[in-house]
């Protein structure tokens, strides 16, 4: 019985940072509407801070101050990012607001190893608080007890504030209602200002007060973002209670299903989101959301299918690619059949995206079961290549139905949470359950066909592959499904009104995508010959979006380009410069802020606006520029 | 008139927010080809009243029933599925999408071929697309973005989508704010004709009362979410009761009377 208690007691511990985190994304959320995805990073830079403020400042003063000064001097650098960075976006969509704190995330996880170094640094003990206490004969750190009583009186501090205090009840006006705020004479900028100082302070105190318990290391913020998106979906985005119950109910499950399933204890996490979201879609304390706000300066361009010239190009492409092993070396060759899988991967959240409105934070999930699905196939079964490439992708299709289901209940910045805490999921089993996946090891030794054994034919086929692939989700989107799809994104309202079921059509998209995205992974594991858990990693999600994005998530099929610009630019990027998250993030924002409508789109802009008379007659559209390539 | 046969039936009809009955006990039937207009100031329950046909929204008490099947607290698209097509007050429709695929999507819909996957919906229906944009007078714009049509030619848009259902009763809220009188005219005349020659019954709320007496074959007046009249329009407008709350001078000079004593 005791031993049940002091686990307890752990998982209330543990709930303390948790809380102070997902509290700081609430209050950040609820007044400016940001999901804040760099609060993982902010967390993890308060870490770094105290545990070298502690290093340097001795006594129990200069331990408390080291961690208070650590998270101060965060707050201090999420003012300045709000400044430069967030001020610029407040108005764009929610997409481009989680991808710009995204790519400062990226940027943030290699400044750390610049500065600190890549191993694991292990923080000093609080001075004081490094005994244990005694509990029926079981011991519980005494530091444990400290962050157990942290937690509620930082939730009572915060609730003081925000109705005791002027600046308190502008933040809740606010986040009622902006535009009657700024109506009202009151300093917009200041006081989202100082909000997002405040939350970004409370996310870099969870990340210092972990140092007595944990290795400091340069992964630690994707791990915390991920328990603080369940714990925000559980909780309602918004409330600060919420999350502060969601973080004790999410600490406690990790608790004690580690004594169930030691190995996937993230399932029963997993389950219990997904009975909140069954009863309760807007989480245990939030409310229902309005709908989401129209992308601005959406194309008002129709689609239209390609004409005839531009099937013609299209082929003409085609053929051209095909030629490569004519004059590619084979390293070209291997690199040309990368970014062909990467086309259909992109294309396949394209999908997703633009025509139907859902941005999947956790793509990679269905490619990573589609590379698992054909490394199951080929090694424990001994199925032929051929049987694989069709079998294995049936893995990411019933990966998308089971998560698709949940996903589609909900829309906006919540679908991105949720399918990124799928992904996660995923990526866990594959890394955990060592037994079946072989965990980090992966599963090696997954080669191709004889007939397809030479680069020059592995590439063939990738491109016949892609070639049917993105022509057959071409199909889709013109086709009635397409359009019906069309209809759930422009208005919930009037697709039902015309006998619509948007979540039927939505669920049937996520599904259709995710086994796109599977038969990329597919081909990817025979391209590598091996399957890892990141394969579901969030690199890998985070990848398709920028190759949509950086196409052009307004048209038809700039995700084709995308993909190919982007893949070889990576592959390039790595083989020069050792800090390619660094330019990677930096990139990712630098297209958020200043090219928010991709090669594709901004190419038809110029094309419209008369700046390219050349392509004036050929190309009138953005939705044919891809005939170009 | 009275001798088609009863298309929609209202029962007892009731729906409150909190403690404020939006709608009380509304019973009323329409018959096909009929016209009736709901009525009744701001805030009197008429917007709340056609949530409820639709199933937009779920009703407290009461029954809807349509050619004698209950349709009660159906999701709106199990309604459109049994014929009934419907404009908001407030347009709705796909901005994205050109005018002629705004109602080649309706088509589809009323096709049953959402999940088809191979057809091509530029070509779906075309003609008939053109022939309904054509009826209500936005033919020039077919092929246009939605996004760029004016407010009156979107409420147009939307007669045009409800009729791509083929529909045995539409449901219009409001459906001429938003234009000139001339074309308000116009439109509401078409919609009698469409109504009379395919036996399709119409509900619509409207503030303009020219449009109204002129087009109504029979009207309902709803005041604080209770029906206070019913009739031809030359009833209800000889209805003391109705002159006094809705067409008299008793709100407004209620109204500026609170106003005095407020300042």
């Amino acid at each position: 019985m005791s031993f049940y208690v002091v686990q307890f007691l752990t998982g209330l511990a543990s709930a303390a940072s948790l809380f102070l985190v997902a509290s700081g994304l609430s209050i950040i959320f609820g007044v400016t509407r940001i999901v804040n995805f760099a609060h993982g990073a902010f967390y993890m830079l308060g870490a770094y801070l105290a545990f070298s403020l502690t290093e340097r400042l001795s006594g129990t003063l200069g331990f408390w101050g080291g961690i208070v000064g650590a998270a101060l001097i965060v707050a201090l650098i999420g003012v300045v990012v709000e400044m430069v960075l967030l001020r610029r976006i407040y108005r764009s969509p929610e997409l481009f607001q989680l991808l710009a704190t995204f790519g400062l995330t990226l940027m943030v996880e290699d400044l750390v190893v610049l500065i600190w170094g890549p191993d694991d640094l292990l923080g000093r003990r609080a001075p004081g608080l490094r005994g244990a206490v005694d509990f029926f004969g079981q011991a519980v750190p005494t530091y444990d007890i400290l962050l157990i009583v942290l937690g509620p009186v930082v939730l009572g501090a915060l609730w003081l504030l925000f109705r005791r205090t002027r600046w308190g009840v502008l933040v809740r006006a606010a986040t009622q209602d902006r535009d009657m705020v700024a109506a009202l004479g009151v300093n917009q900028k200041w006081l989202f200002t100082s909000v997002f100082a405040l939350g970004v302070f409370l996310a870099a105190l969870g990340g210092a007060l972990q140092i007595p318990r944990d290795a400091v290391n340069h992964t630690m913020d994707l791990r915390i973002i991920v328990d603080v998106f369940v714990v925000v979906v559980i909780g309602g985005l918004g409330s600060i209670t919420g999350a502060f119950v969601a973080a004790v109910l999410v600490s406690e499950l990790n608790a004690f299903g580690i004594l169930i399933f030691p190995k996937i204890s993230i399932i029963l996490v997993f389950l219990v989101m997904a009975i909140v979201l069954i009863v309760r879609p807007w989480g245990l304390f939030g409310k229902p959301e309005a709908a989401a706000r129209q992308t601005p300066g959406l194309s008002v361009r129709p689609w239209q299918p390609l004409s005839f010239n531009e099937r013609l190009a299209c082929v003409g492409a085609l053929i051209v690619a095909a030629a490569l092993p004519l004059l590619g070396s084979n390293y070209a060759l291997i690199v040309g059949a990368e970014i062909a899988i990467f086309v259909i991967f992109a294309a396949s959240l394209h999908f997703l995206m633009s025509v139907g409105g859902l941005a999947s934070f956790g793509h990679a999930a269905y490619f990573g079961l589609g590379t698992y699905g054909v490394a199951f196939l080929a090694k424990f079964l001994g199925f032929p290549m051929i049987a694989c490439l069709l079998l294995g992708p049936v893995l990411g299709l019933l990966g998308a139905m089971l998560f698709g289901w949940f996903a589609v209940q909900l829309s906006g910045v919540y679908f991105a949470m949720l399918t990124l805490a799928f992904a996660q999921i995923v990526w866990s089993i594959a890394f955990q359950w060592v037994e079946v996946t072989g965990g980090d090891n992966g599963i090696l030794g997954v080669w191709p066909a004889a007939f397809v054994a030479t680069p020059a034919r592995f590439y063939w086929l990738a491109l016949f592959v892609t070639a049917v692939s993105v022509t057959l989700l071409r199909v889709l989107v013109f086709s009635p499904f397409g359009y019906a799809l069309r209809a759930t994104r422009d208005s919930g309202l009037r697709s039902e009104a015309i006998g619509l079921n948007s979540k039927r059509i939505q669920w049937t998209a996520f599904v259709i995508a995710g086994t796109f995205a599977g038969i990329s992974g597919a081909l990817f594991a025979y391209l590598k010959g091996s399957v890892f858990p990141d394969n579901a990693g969030i690199a890998l999600s985070v990848d398709s979006l920028v190759m949509v994005l950086l196409g052009g998530v307004e048209t038809v099929s700039g995700a084709v380009i995308g993909a190919i610009v982007y893949k070889a630019l990576s592959i390039w990027l790595v083989s020069y410069t050792d800090l390619s998250k660094l330019v990677l993030g930096g990139f990712i924002v630098l297209i958020v802020v200043a090219f928010p409508k991709g090669i594709v789109g901004t190419f038809g802009s110029l094309v419209d606006n008369g700046r390219l008379p050349f392509f004036k007659r050929a190309l009138p559209g953005a939705s044919q520029a891809e005939g170009a390539e | 008139m009275s001798m088609a046969p009863t298309l929609l039936a209202v029962e007892d009809l009731s729906k409150s927010y909190g403690g404020v009955h939006a709608v009380r006990g509304v019973s009323f039937s329409l018959a096909a080809g009929e016209i009736l207009a709901l009525i009744g100031p701001n805030g009197a329950g008429k917007s709340t009243c056609f949530d409820m046909l639709n199933g937009q929204k779920t009703p407290d008490r009461g029954r809807v029933q349509l050619l004698g099947d209950d349709i009660t607290g159906r999701p709106p698209r199990a309604v459109w599925r049994l014929g009934v097509g419907r404009t908001f007050q407030i347009t709705a429709t796909f901005p994205t999408m050109t005018v002629r695929e705004n109602v080649q999507v309706a088509l589809v819909s009323h096709a049953n071929c959402i999940f088809n996957v191979w057809r091509s919906t530029p070509a779906f229906q075309r003609d008939e697309a053109d022939r309904l944009l054509e009826l209500v007078g936005v033919g020039g714009y077919a092929d246009r973005p939605c996004g760029e049509l004016a407010y009156g030619d979107l409420k147009r848009l939307e007669l045009a989508i409800a009729l791509a259902n083929r529909p045995k009763l539409l449901l219009m809220d409001e459906p001429t704010a938003g234009m000139a009188p001339r074309e308000r005219i116009e439109l509401m005349r078409l919609t009698a004709r469409v109504a009379r020659e395919h036996a399709i019954g119409v509900l619509f709320t409207e503030h303009d009362m020219d449009v109204v007496f002129e087009h109504a074959d029979r009207i309902l007046v709803l005041n604080r979410g209770a029906l206070i009249a019913e009739g031809s329009p030359d009833d209800v407008r000889r209805d003391p009761q109705v002159r006094a709350i809705y067409l008299g001078e008793g709100l407004v000079y209620d109204a500026r009377h609170r106003e005095g004593a407020g300042a």
